[in-house]
């Protein structure tokens, strides 16, 4: 993979590496901070291995003031800090800042209290997802939002990107299932945002912290709600002979009043990728598959069945399959979870997109995205969640060819850009990160980023924790403008871009 | 650009510039609500945010609606019921008259709240007239959307202290197939245990409320909620008396909500046994308690924040105001926060200041 190196705005920095490692080791043991290159290393990107940068040293606090105390002398110093949980995310959100300090919270890994009455679960950022769901699944209940790399992803991380998952169609995205979180700023101050009771005084700051990627502050306890196991859930794999029945299909779905606890969308390019990987049984012949789950109580999933088949059928479906067991249920979503990793498995090396569209618009997008396909001369392969009308186009390519990640990288610029254009945006749940901050001037306007700095600042006044993320400048905007003017032939491709 | 907007960008500016403090009028169904600062005469310029009206976009297959701020909110329940769709968190209006963007304002959410989640949950997108008069549109009308901060839900309940929202995108519900509401007699405390022990179990509950006796409704398939009834028991009422009893109990038309008295908002967590400190009323399996009493600010807040929530004198009618404000204050954290805030969207105070929290 080619590398991006981290360009800091501070390109004359009034500290060295060694000054931050000094500040870091009078607060915290010498175990908790990491400088060597090869202690380091590990930590230079994120999911999204395209973007690297090392920072200057690598810190693993064990406590809440520990924590605290990093934050402050960071600020002491003016040291950029950025947050990281697993580094599963996918858009560069936990790449290092080279001037600064990156600061895991893995070992922040304790559940600390489930409260099956409540029905709600305190844990520390670096609780795993599924560990939430596993740990509450002898109270009858789980933590709702699933997004498919839950075995390793943090709920510290899930917070600051928002994310979603396959079921969040009915049961919401994280910002709808976290009650409460303890943060810190910047300055070292303590605070609790959202409540256990419905809501709290003041406007509501905990959503807009919610999926602010670790710009706002460092998290160290969340509050999440968790929800009743339903008593039955089974999921119907539609088969379709053409991608815009199967985009008619998921309207149709909708507008006969059921909200599916997931509704995805595979075409064959991705149904031939996983079906050797995985052995889900999927139709590899149709050239879209639908998965429809429904869940509740054993007659109320019957009788939703029976109405989803119905649809279908209507469509012009030409094979359905309902899942007979909770065994082939989670095959078939293993499939589908399993996407990311199949395409690593067929191509050298793949590139996943995240935007999300007016559903009506579905069968628009896929045709233009196998236009470019021809285009660009790179194979993309679709999972969607359908019902969101969140794609996730992944785009095949290799990186030792300088020339493919180029072409990919376009390829991606250019899905993104048809998104909004269509009416939607360019990251569903994935994060701006390094990776989409050009579209984000294509999203927004010039007053609308500014408004997001001033969300920043009011958190953050140093602009401190994960600077030079999301929110892009003027001057990469201008840049990023006259790029276009040239036809994404860009000038000087080599040279580092702030 | 639409002309009444314009209109609207010309009040703020003249008003920017010529340092006056503006107050953001809805049709007032909610004026009652909220911090109340007195303002001179010749400071104070009211902006009316009814002008921009009606329904922008509304495709049923999308589950969302795009209106102007000024849209009368019965319009939108309207046009949705003839969809066979709804607003799930169930606003409350005070009024015929009330407006999508007054109901998006002060972010309150109805009985319903308990099974669908409350206002902001629904905020897919929002613009917002700032004090720079600069319109600014935040996330949009897709159902996923992290790109940049929401600020759209931060707008949601924010009592226009950011500045005029002119239009917001709502996502939206189908209606339930079937709906049941059953009666159980019991008291305040047995009515609470019956709702903490709901809470851990998959049963279609969209609502409950304590008055006098408690009421649990079910929503859902027609097979989910029967079964839910079976389980249940509880004595079954009739759909139209059922219907009239939320809609008075989300409107606050029903007996309790009658008289003189102030009305207080105690919202707690879970497992909150009775508060014991007046005539009361409680929603959200017992997450919303409405008291009417005189009560003292100073007596009912700690008493809030132990059950880790906060008390709101709702409704003062002729009661005292505490000298700090309706709302419960903001812990020192969050009130740096929320003030750099104010100063960083409105530095010069230009838009209903105090109306949320008191002083900023």
């Amino acid at each position: 993979m080619n590398t991006i190196v981290g360009t800091g705005v501070k390109s004359v920095s009034d500290y060295t590496a060694s000054d931050v490692v000094k500040a870091l080791l009078q607060v915290l043991p010498e175990h908790c901070v990491l400088s060597r290159l090869e202690d380091t290393r590990p930590y230079e990107c994120d999911g999204l291995s395209l973007y690297r940068s090392l920072p200057m040293a690598v810190v693993l606090p064990e406590t809440e003031k520990q924590v605290q105390d990093v934050l402050i002398a960071c600020r002491r110093l003016g040291v950029p800090v950025v947050a990281r949980g697993a580094g599963t995310g996918l858009s560069g959100g936990a790449m290092p800042h080279a001037q600064g300090v990156l600061l895991g919270l893995a070992k922040f890994n304790k559940i600390k209290h489930i409260d099956r009455d409540a029905a709600i679960a305190i844990v520390e950022p670096g609780v795993r997802n599924l560990a939430v769901s596993e740990a509450a699944a002898p109270f009858g209940l789980y933590y709702a939002p699933d997004p498919s790399s839950q075995i390793a992803c943090t709920i510290g991380g899930n917070v600051a990107e928002n994310s979603g998952g396959v079921h969040c169609l009915k049961y919401g995205l994280t910002v709808h299932n976290v009650l409460k979180v303890r943060m810190i700023t910047i300055d070292g101050e303590i605070v609790e945002l959202g409540s256990m009771a419905p809501d709290s005084p003041g406007p509501d700051l905990l959503s807009v912290f919610i999926g602010s990627e670790g710009m706002l502050g460092v998290v160290t306890e969340v509050t999440l709600k968790l929800t009743p196991k339903p008593a039955l859930a089974r999921v119907i794999m539609a088969s379709f002979d053409d991608v815009e029945k199967a985009s008619s299909a998921v309207a149709e779905i909708i507008a006969a009043g059921i909200i599916p606890a997931g509704l995805e969308m595979m075409d064959q390019q991705a149904t031939q990728m996983v079906e050797p990987f995985v052995k889900a049984g999927y139709d590899t012949s149709a050239a879209a598959i639908l998965l429809c789950e429904s869940d509740g109580t054993v007659e109320e999933v019957a009788d939703e069945i029976a109405r989803m088949e119905e649809v279908f059928q209507r469509v012009g479906a030409t094979r359905l399959q309902v899942s007979e067991s909770e065994t082939q249920r989670l095959l078939f979503w293993a499939g589908r979870k399993n996407a990311f990793p199949a395409a690593g498995r067929v191509s050298p090396d793949y590139y996943c997109m995240d935007g999300t569209i007016p559903r009506r618009n579905l069968g628009r997008v896929l045709n233009a995205i196998a236009e470019m396909e021809k285009r660009f001369n790179l194979r993309c392969a679709n999972v969607f969640h359908a019902g969101d009308g969140n794609l996730h186009p992944l785009i095949l390519f290799d990186s030792n060819s300088a020339d493919e990640v180029q072409r990919a990288e376009d390829f991606g610029a250019a899905i993104l850009e048809l998104c909004v254009e269509v009416g939607g945006t360019i990251t569903g749940e994935h994060g701006v990160g390094m990776e989409k901050i050009n579209q984000m001037c294509v999203q927004f306007s010039r007053d609308e980023l500014d408004s997001f700095l001033r969300v920043k600042r009011a958190f953050d006044p140093a602009t401190l924790l994960n600077p030079e993320k999301v929110v892009p400048t003027l001057a990469r905007c201008a840049e990023y403008g006259k790029m276009h003017v040239h036809g994404g032939a860009l000038p000087f491709a080599d040279l580092p871009r702030f | 650009m639409n002309t009444k907007l314009e209109l609207l960008r010309e009040q703020v500016l003249r008003a920017e510039a010529e340092s006056k403090v503006m107050v953001i009028k809805g049709s007032g169904t909610k004026s009652f609500y909220g911090n109340h600062v007195a303002l001179d005469e010749d400071v104070a310029v009211a902006i009316d945010a009814t002008t921009l009206s009606g329904v922008v976009n509304y495709e049923p297959t999308e589950l969302v609606i795009t209106a102007w701020a000024g849209t009368p909110l019965q319009e939108i329940k309207d046009k949705l019921d003839a969809a066979g769709q709804m607003l799930a968190f169930d606003p409350p209006s005070f009024g015929s008259s009330a407006t999508f963007g007054g109901c998006v304002a002060a972010g309150l959410s109805g009985p319903l709240r308990q099974g669908a989640g409350p206002l902001r949950d629904f905020v897919l997108g929002a613009n917002l007239l700032d004090s720079r008069g600069q319109v600014l549109r935040f996330g949009g009308e897709v159902m996923k959307n992290v790109a940049g901060y929401d600020v759209s839900r931060l707008l949601a309940g924010s009592m226009g202290m950011f500045g005029l929202i002119t239009q917001v995108s709502m996502k939206v519900a189908p209606k339930p197939l079937e709906t049941v509401t059953l009666r159980f007699e019991l008291d305040e405390q047995a009515a609470l245990q019956m709702c903490h022990s709901l809470r851990a179990q998959a049963l279609p509950v969209s609502a409950t409320a304590f008055d006098q006796a408690l009421f649990i409704r079910l929503a859902g398939a027609p097979s989910a909620v029967r079964s839910a009834f079976g389980k249940l028991g509880g004595e079954r009422i009739d759909a139209n008396e059922a219907n009239l009893f939320w809609q008075l109990l989300r409107e606050q038309e029903s007996a309790f909500f009658k008289g003189g008295e102030p009305l207080w908002r105690i919202a707690v967590g879970p497992n909150t046994p009775p508060l014991n400190i007046g005539p009361t009323v409680f929603e959200w399996g017992g997450g919303q308690r409405w008291v009417k009493a005189d009560l003292d600010a100073a007596t009912i807040r700690p008493l809030a924040a132990h059950a880790d929530g906060h008390a709101t004198l709702f409704h003062p009618k002729a009661g005292r105001l505490p000298a700090d404000g309706v709302f419960q204050p903001l812990s020192p954290g969050v009130a740096t926060i929320v003030r750099r805030l104010k100063q960083e969207f409105d530095p010069k105070g230009l838009f209903n200041p105090g109306r949320l929290v008191f002083g900023v």
